[in-house]
């Protein structure tokens, strides 16, 4: 039996790369040895992302992407499809719990600096990425045609509005049509199930790639390449399968842990992740009082309204859309802001330390903001942060440059 | 680094705990979906009083009637006024066109309502009624002022007033607080008996808001339980394979 399977790999690999692909990516792919908590998240998104497309293709058997239907058919998928709940809350799930991976991935990347060269690639990759997600999350959000699907959407379109001279025509465009209704939710369903998963597919194939072809980061910054043995693997590099593979089944483990865990005791996540206000079908001619958007978008959200000023003869709400956009562009240039010798927090100086602890401080600050409805104090503390954020990425030439910086050992440390 | 951490967890945690709503405080509505008997009275409750203006057009009765072990026949013969097809979603009698004319709003389906409306809100809204002459329906209500529901169930729980206090605010305005309720005039239930009628009442609806709430708690327990056992062997195998690395 074991002779016909390998020969039947040997045939395949006569014809196609399987052997190479698979040394080059898996079984001799050298990974640091020694890679933390914070390298799980990687591997995870990937996991989130297949739950995402295994449960985006049931639930399409049964959605109706149609104004009036679209609700009721949430619902017929919550109660006489078998299983529906479990795939839908799996997916509605997976949307935040994709986020909660990406934005501690990110964080990994700002901690240890895996943005630097000679990742810029990597990290741009990934900017790409998180783009498409959030694309992603918005189209997909309007799907179950609840009200804050459907104002929530009504808002966001309307941002494009903002932008001078081309910008009602532009939000006409998105919407292709006055206000959103049935054709913006047919659009959005194509995108979110067919254009945009294909784009987030190519983009993680050539982020893979991308890296592999570097290397992995580590969390002391250290080069594993440079010390390599006499058959010139590196000496502190093991294969990434069995090593990784075991390892990040252990990670894995404990992630569907808590992934289950909301899936089955609290998928509203006290409205966090599915909001109560949704449940009510989408009504164009009933506002809500309170339009927030998901938790994912909220520091976004929070520094969109922190602009309050006309400013330069620009409507505020211009500066807005601006500075959010902005807010989101901003992490593409990391690697050409961050001047330090260093990689890893490990062996930065004070100055990066604090700067960052406070950046990670305003996000969630704005972040938390974003959920709440405004008064004066709640918008003068955005605004304060909304600053503060954008500091980090405008002074990091100067901070890291004048950072007091340790000596980076030779090889890694466990 | 585990001081960034902390930082990070710390703003989150104090971030949180002060997120709480204001206004009138709701009362609990402490439904628990285990109590079957409780459920099918108030199914029971939901057909005879709510379904006459309500649709819960999302939920078919043949799954009411699985699901809190309702015989079908018992189901058919004495819980189904709408439709006479076990099958059938719990639809409205009445024309949506009528129900505003009647009541200048068309009564909303009630399918998810415990789901955007939340149990304690139900449960304060139904226990909210009192007299107030200035409104259509003859009554008011504390947590939905100018609801234009009437009091459906007041020949149970009976009428009651509303006494308001007059507070003055620092800044001159005045503004009225509610303090009590008064008995009007009494209905079939007494005070307890009407709260544990409501109490079932939404008992049923939460259920109604989502049937496979009465599945996906124990079948959670299961999947935690696996993955718990599939967690000791998964790290065993780690640490057999990383026994070479130092």
């Amino acid at each position: 039996m074991s002779n016909k399977l390998t020969a039947l790999r040997d045939w395949v690999d006569d014809r196609f790369p399987l052997m190479t692909l698979w040394n080059d990516h898996l079984a001799k792919y050298y990974a640091p040895k020694n890679f933390n908590f914070w390298y799980y998240f990687g591997a995870l998104s990937l996991v989130v992302f297949v739950i995402q497309i295994l449960t985006g293709i049931w639930l399409v058997m049964n959605y109706k992407p149609d104004a009036t239907l679209a609700f009721g058919s949430v619902e017929y998928i919550m109660r006489d499809v078998d299983w529906g709940w479990l795939i839908r809350y799996m997916h509605s799930t997976g949307a935040s719990m994709f986020f909660v991976v990406i934005y501690l991935h990110m964080m990994r990347a700002l901690l240890y600096g895996s943005y630097k060269q000679p990742r810029e690639l990597v990290w741009i990759l990934g900017m790409c990425l998180y783009l498409a997600l959030m694309a992603e999350a918005f189209m997909g959000y309007l799907l179950p045609w609840g009200q804050m699907s459907f104002w929530g959407a009504q808002v966001i379109i309307s941002l494009f509005g903002a932008i001078p001279v081309i910008g009602g025509t532009l939000a006409e465009w998105i919407r292709g049509d006055y206000v959103v209704s049935d054709i913006t939710l047919n659009r959005f369903f194509s995108l979110h199930v067919i254009a945009l998963p294909f784009a987030i597919a190519g983009l993680v194939f050539l982020h893979i790639i991308a890296l592999h072809e570097v290397g992995s980061n580590n969390p002391d910054g250290v080069d594993i390449k440079k010390k390599k043995d006499a058959d010139g693997k590196p000496l502190d590099g093991i294969p990434f399968h069995p090593y990784y593979t075991v390892k990040d089944l252990v990670g894995l483990t404990v992630f569907l842990m808590i992934f289950s865990a909301v899936v089955f005791f609290g998928p509203e996540m006290g409205g966090y992740f599915l909001e109560a206000n949704n449940f009510i079908p989408a009504n164009p001619m009933s506002t809500p009082q309170h339009i927030a958007p998901v938790w994912y978008f909220t520091p976004y959200y929070s520094i969109l309204r922190a602009n309050t000023i006309n400013f330069l003869w620009i409507d505020a709400k211009v500066w807005g859309v601006v500075f959010m956009g902005l807010g989101v562009l901003s992490f593409f240039f990391l690697p050409w802001l961050d001047r330090s010798p260093v990689k890893s927090i490990r062996y930065r100086g004070v100055l990066y330390k604090g700067a960052l602890s406070i950046f990670v401080v305003c996000f969630l600050i704005l972040g938390y903001l974003g959920l709440l409805p405004p008064t004066e104090g709640r918008t003068l503390v955005a605004q304060i942060c909304t600053v503060t954020y954008f500091l980090f990425f405008l002074l990091m030439p100067i901070y890291t440059k004048l950072d007091k910086t340790k000596p980076v050992p030779e090889r890694v440390t466990m | 680094m585990r001081t960034l951490l902390a930082t990070i967890f710390l703003a989150a945690f104090t971030q949180f705990a002060v997120a709480s709503e204001s206004g009138l405080k709701l009362m609990n509505a402490k439904v628990d979906l285990h109590d079957k008997a409780s459920l099918q009275r108030g199914a029971k409750m939901f057909v005879n009083y709510c379904v006459s203006c309500h649709s819960a057009q999302y939920m078919r009765y043949n799954r009411v009637a699985a699901d809190l072990g309702i015989p079908e026949d018992v189901m058919k013969a004495n819980l189904m006024f709408t439709t006479d097809k076990i099958g059938e979603p719990m639809i409205v009698a009445m024309r949506p066109e009528d129900g505003e004319s009647w009541f200048g709003v068309t009564p909303p389906d009630l399918s998810v309502v415990a789901r955007s409306r939340g149990a304690d809100w139900l449960y304060s809204y139904l226990n909210g009624f009192y007299v107030d002459a200035t409104r259509a329906s003859g009554v008011n209500n504390l947590y939905f002022p100018g609801a234009a529901m009437p009091h459906v169930l007041w020949e149970l729980q009976g009428l009651k007033r509303a006494v308001f206090a007059t507070e003055t605010t620092h800044d001159g305005a005045t503004h009225q607080v509610f303090e009590r309720f008064e008995t009007a005039r009494p209905g079939a239930l007494n005070e307890f008996e009407y709260q544990r009628a409501t109490r079932d009442l939404v008992n049923f609806m939460v259920y109604v808001g989502e049937p496979a709430k009465l599945v996906r708690y124990a079948l959670g327990i299961k999947v935690i339980g696996f993955l718990c056992i599939f967690f000791i062997a998964a790290y065993l195998l780690k640490r057999e394979y990383w026994k070479d690395v130092h």
